[in-house]
């Protein structure tokens, strides 16, 4: 191409794109597209039209699942109680994830936990295994080390390496759905807590400093999605509670990209100041996310 | 006559896979409710668990003395799944050594009966320590649980990989949590013993070790028919010498030892005519039984020292081993019974080491003790917190147990019963130690009784509500402090029943059309 004819194209395509900026849809540049949500937050629903909705404004399950993607969806499995008890993520929100991740093109939808308590009956009695298999995906264990590879988590300022396993480090998409609970010793556990779930020696966190542990995994990888089940939750004796007297039905969801704007928003649900929670606070000094959500741009829907 | 054995084979084939299945059922298809009714006739169990609970559902042993007094030991080639075993033991030694026979050969009654009587006396004393190391169902139990069952598990595990390298997650891994030292060199000596006695003589260990194998023998010297041979219609051909595995048919003298026939039916098949077969007998005392009297009371004499010698030494043995040495070390004082179990003294004398509820817990926190219990209680399965912690919605191993020393209890029942408490070890804790927050104890605390409550700088150390503890040992699996746990079971030596945790309702309003708090 000569010059000439360079200048010359160049300027037809910048009379062209100003053209159609100025006469274009103008109000749809002024209202943010639809993407540009930080976060999302809806109350008033059953978990799956919850979720339905508040994907929609974030443009739909194809914003972050491509055709041909292999996708993780990790909810907390963690304990051997039925769904009402709310220990476990809500298995109809499971479901509907999994739906949308495979209408959007994913190959293979993988779900899997590291449980506390005996994990094949973690799995069956949160009804979750059902639930995964009747919307496709794929329900897969997390019970045994060597699905685990050590990895080296140079941010963190206490932990330093962890065994993940290994569907995360190979998978394109990761969402994370954890339930919002009340903690005994953290306060609460949301969606940094529930990365516990994806390393073997949960054990080394507890012994070095929890919280700071918590707050240092997500430096190594952060969820490409967070979707926080608020739809039961359990104000006290979490994380696995003794009876259903513990659970209040608050049909709330949070979805965010930014682990500790979800956190955050979450604790706030919950009634309590994310400046509180020790890990929150320690994800937000470094720079991990945005604790402050006044300074994000929040679609808030009450159905 | 070649039917009576047909049958026979098929039996005792249905009798070693049934309960070899269950034994190995890793993955629990059948489900635990149907363990009774195949382990219904194993007559220790039985026994045990009719006068252990004097229910009228544990009576298989009185069906099979029923069949001993017409038929002579039925069991021992038909019911008895360690029998089978060494069927199979000696047909692959002949296959892999050559065509051998049988001979008839001298009985070694001084042994036997010394073994029978010395596990009975034993029983007051150490109670069924040497019945359980000697029964047939148990050993074969022993050795499923202990040597096969971690076979199946890495045939699953190797499988599961090939599997799981095509992207496949059809075949779940399994971990084998523990294995059993103690478990797996008791197996492996018997069954050592078994393949060195069966490969060559048959059925050996039956007429020379097993004390039911005596104990029926001694009982079919009474059968109503016994197997014979007619002399008149006999040809001499010794053919059925050469087929008894039991080495008590004397084809020249045409005499059957009744005692030590394991009624498996080769003679019958073999036999050219009909000349061996079953004969009724005249019910009155013969001389036999009148002479083994005056040899019983020559034991007795002998077996009282024995057993007072190994009574006392079953006494002196440390029945406690500390845990671990630390500066702050564990000592447990009583071990962890299973649920069930009521009351260890009560388990101990109950329990014959039959492994099954080894092999059916989910999550392997049964595991064979050592000398935890003392010497009486040896292999006995305890609850072992270091390997994991009691399922709280579990009941399979009162489900399974056949000799009554787990009992069943409901579910509701089985979360309030108190097999121990927790004991906390400020000391050990992270947050004593670390100044950090923790709670991995309290986590995994089905009923709360281990809290957290606030603590200095804002932290959060464990407080243990006993009242509320069911000993089922999450918080000493879950403690993360190495190599010396901060919270541990300290067994109950009677199984007490806890307070229900409460549940105090709680009363959030929750509007939905509020508008979000941030």
């Amino acid at each position: 191409m000569k010059r000439r004819e360079f200048f010359n194209k160049s300027f037809k395509a910048g009379v062209l794109t100003t053209t159609s900026l100025l006469f274009g849809k103008i109000p749809n540049l002024l209202a943010f597209p639809p993407d540009k949500y930080d976060l999302v937050a809806i109350k008033g629903g059953e978990p799956d039209v919850m979720f339905d909705k508040a994907i929609e404004s974030l443009g739909g399950m194809k914003t972050f699942v491509q055709k041909g993607n292999t996708v993780v969806v990790k909810p907390n499995i963690g304990w051997d109680v039925i769904p009402e008890r709310a220990a476990n993520t809500n298995p109809l929100l499971v479901n509907r994830i999994i739906k949308h991740c495979l209408d959007a093109g994913a190959k293979d939808v993988y779900v899997f936990d590291h449980t506390c308590d005996s994990w094949n009956s973690c799995y069956s009695n949160s009804g979750i295994e059902r639930s995964v298999k009747d919307a496709g995906g794929k329900i897969v264990p997390g019970n045994s080390e060597k699905y685990y590879q050590q990895v080296s988590i140079s941010k963190g300022k206490r932990l330093k390496e962890s065994k993940v396993h290994e569907l995360i480090l190979e998978c394109d998409v990761f969402i994370n759905v954890p339930v919002l609970k009340s903690h005994n010793s953290t306060d609460l556990t949301i969606s940094m807590k529930n990365l516990m779930g994806i390393v073997w020696d949960r054990g080394y966190w507890h012994r070095n400093d929890l919280n700071q542990c918590i707050a240092d995994f997500p430096s190594f990888r952060k969820p490409d999605l967070n979707i926080v089940d608020a739809y039961s939750v359990m104000m006290k004796n979490g994380p696995r509670g003794v009876s259903k007297s513990d659970v209040v039905n608050m049909k709330s969801q949070i979805i965010s990209t930014d682990i500790v704007a979800a956190d955050a928003a979450a604790a706030k649900l919950f009634g309590r100041d994310p400046q509180d929670i020790e890990y929150i606070k320690y994800a937000s000094d470094m720079k991990i996310g945005e604790i402050d959500l006044s300074k994000l741009n929040i679609n808030r829907i009450i159905l | 006559m070649t039917k009576l054995k047909k049958i026979r084979v098929i039996v005792a084939l249905l009798f070693f896979f049934t309960i070899s299945l269950i034994f190995l059922d890793y993955i629990n298809v059948i489900p635990s409710t149907l363990y009774e009714y195949v382990l219904w006739l194993q007559f220790i169990p039985s026994l045990t668990k009719f006068v252990n609970t004097l229910t009228i559902s544990a009576v298989g042993f009185l069906v099979i003395l029923l069949s001993v007094l017409f038929f002579g030991r039925v069991y021992c080639s038909s019911v008895c799944p360690l029998g089978t075993l060494q069927d199979f033991i000696s047909r692959v030694s002949q296959k892999l050594f050559g065509v051998s026979y049988f001979n008839w050969s001298e009985e070694h009654k001084w042994i036997r009966y010394t073994i029978l009587i010395f596990s009975i006396l034993s029983i007051p004393l150490i109670g069924m320590f040497i019945i359980g190391l000697l029964d047939p169902f148990s050993n074969f139990g022993r050795i499923l649980t202990n040597l096969f069952y971690p076979v199946i598990i890495l045939l699953n595990n190797l499988l599961s990989s090939v599997f799981e390298s095509i992207g496949l997650y059809l075949i779940y891994p399994v971990d084998i949590r523990a294995v059993s030292l103690a478990g797996l060199l008791i197996s492996v000596i018997i069954l050592s013993v078994l393949i060195v006695m069966a490969s060559k003589r048959g059925r050996l260990f039956c007429n020379t070790i097993c004390p039911l194998g005596t104990f029926l023998g001694f009982i079919s010297k009474v059968s109503l028919y016994k197997i014979k041979i007619k002399e008149e219609d006999c040809e001499s051909c010794g053919a059925c010498e050469t087929v008894c595995k039991a080495e008590c048919i004397n084809s020249e003298s045409k005499e059957i030892n009744f005692e030590r026939c394991v009624v498996c039916f080769n003679c019958f098949r073999e036999c050219p005519t009909t000349a061996i077969n079953y004969y009724k007998q005249n019910l009155l005392v013969s001389d036999n039984t009148i002479q083994f009297k005056a040899d019983r009371r020559i034991f007795l004499n002998k077996l009282y020292y024995i057993v007072i010698g190994l009574g006392s030494f079953g006494f002196t043995q440390i029945k406690i081993i500390p845990e671990k040495e630390s500066t702050v070390p564990i000592k447990k004082n009583v071990p962890v019974s299973p649920p069930g179990s009521n009351n260890i003294d009560h388990f101990t004398s109950t329990c014959t080491a039959c492994h099954l509820c080894v092999a059916v817990c989910p999550t392997k926190v049964l595991q064979p003790s050592i000398l935890h219990y003392g010497l009486e209680g040896l292999l006995q399965p305890r609850m072992d917190y270091l390997t994991n912690y009691c399922n709280y919605e579990c009941v399979e191993c009162m489900m399974v147990c056949p000799t009554g020393a787990l009992q069943k209890l409901l579910i509701e029942d089985k979360k309030l019963t108190q097999l121990g408490k927790s004991k906390f070890i400020k000391e050990n804790c992270i947050v004593e130690t670390e100044r950090k927050e923790c709670g991995a104890c309290s986590e995994r605390c089905p009923t709360k009784a281990v809290r957290m409550i606030p603590y200095e700088n804002n932290l959060h150390i464990p407080d243990i509500k006993n009242e509320y503890c069911i000993g089922c040992g999450a918080c000493e699996f879950a403690c993360p402090t190495r190599p010396y746990k901060a919270i541990y079971v300290e067994g109950n030596p009677k199984h007490l029943i806890a307070e229900k945790p409460p549940a105090e309702i709680l009363d959030k309003k929750i509007d939905y059309e509020e508008e979000f708090p941030f």
